[in-house]
């Protein structure tokens, strides 16, 4: 059985406890998600269920995203295959969806159409959340990697947010590869692991986590039973 | 919508009835304060001098004088640990944040409120009974939290 979900960034807020403490949540619209495929270990070479959340209008999906989820559809290659024997593989039956990803594991008890909804997380302590980062396009080193930059006076001019040098002289020559340098920051898939789980809606379908997630509001998000142990 | 989420979420944890001042009162805050397994309750008083934010998130700003030291605290509204606000004075002010004040110190701040004084003479003459009670029943933490 595995326990993931794919949900949707709503925002953050903070909740109090019975103690009076503060708690920083992150509110996460999570599923309701339909299990679209189910990757085996004979056919795919690995165990995994595939989840489909939020519906995409059928005018803006793919003939091959329709067809991925509809029950039925008439194509020549369906009409060959039945001629030839070839069994139809199962489908959700459900409409196109918008945000599709894979979740590994023992796909014992899941079957292709179920509906995945966040009451899975009810005795889960914590999650793991990945997300992709907001996009800072192409920045400088004190920004990408907190570099302190250099001196308002003294002489600096024009470089106040530059870094410094960027190593040795004459041996060995070169810079060392892997020196942090300004570049492309952000827009990538980041996992925060270990998120306390604070509280689940099951009517509104929210889950609440301690702390922050990656991306921006609205952003897609994976959500799975931690893999972090103790 | 997202935010109608935040709210929903957030509805949980509101107070049911939130302290009711104004800006410019001068409140009593009692704040309840756990030191090992003892409870005990200290009280601030001062002038609220701002709100900000909204939800549970929301917060005032009590500001008074302690020995001729500005002191300001920030509370949030809706944490259990405020157990309550009592209004002593309703103070006459035109603006929603009074950082004026922070820039003033003895006379200017008096001057400040004998306006109130004046406007509480006009407005509020229920509220003065109401003062009174809570006003004896506070004495004796008002001290301890001075400290």
């Amino acid at each position: 059985m595995i326990i993931g979900i794919l949900g949707r960034k709503v925002g953050m807020t903070q909740i109090y406890q019975e103690d009076g403490t503060a708690v920083p949540v992150t509110v996460i619209e999570a599923g309701p998600c339909h299990v679209l495929q189910i990757r085996t270990k004979e056919r795919d070479g690995y165990e995994a269920i595939q989840l489909g959340f939020l519906d995409k209008p059928r005018r803006l999906a793919t003939r091959a995203e329709r067809g991925h989820v509809a029950k039925k559809m008439e194509s020549k290659r369906a009409k060959r295959r039945q001629a030839l024997g070839i069994p139809i593989p199962p489908k959700a039956g459900c409409e196109p969806k918008r945000f599709i990803r894979e979740f590994r594991g023992s796909v014992e008890g899941h079957e292709v159409g179920q509906e995945i909804r966040v009451d899975i997380f009810k005795d889960v302590p914590a999650v793991d959340v990945i997300g992709i980062t907001k996009g800072r396009g192409f920045a400088g080193v004190m920004k990408r990697h907190g570099f302190a930059g250099q001196r308002a006076s003294h002489g600096v001019k024009k470089v106040h947010r530059h870094m410094g040098g960027t190593g040795c002289s004459a041996f060995p020559s070169r810079v060392i590869k892997g020196k942090r340098m300004p570049g492309h920051y952000g827009n990538q898939r980041c996992t925060i692991r270990n998120l306390k789980v604070v509280g689940i809606d099951t009517e509104k379908n929210l889950l609440l986590v301690k702390g922050a997630v990656p991306g921006p509001k609205g952003g897609f998000l994976m959500i799975r039973k931690t893999n972090k142990v103790g | 919508m997202s935010q109608d989420l935040i709210r929903h979420v957030e509805q949980k944890y509101l107070k049911s009835d939130p302290p009711q001042f104004e800006i410019g009162d001068t409140v009593e805050v009692h704040t309840r304060i756990v030191e090992g397994n003892k409870e005990r309750v200290q009280v601030f008083i001062g002038t609220v001098i701002a709100r900000s934010g909204g939800g549970t998130r929301e917060m005032f700003t009590v500001r008074r004088i302690v020995q001729g030291e500005g002191v300001e605290r920030k509370f949030p509204l809706h944490s259990p640990n405020v157990l309550k606000v009592v209004v002593r004075r309703h103070g006459k002010v035109r603006r929603a944040k009074l950082y004026y004040l922070r820039d003033r110190v003895g006379k200017a701040t008096r001057l400040k409120e004998r306006f109130k004084r004046k406007k509480e003479k006009v407005q509020v003459a229920g509220e003065e009974e109401l003062n009174n009670t809570n006003n004896t029943q506070t004495q004796e933490p008002a001290t301890a939290g001075a400290e």
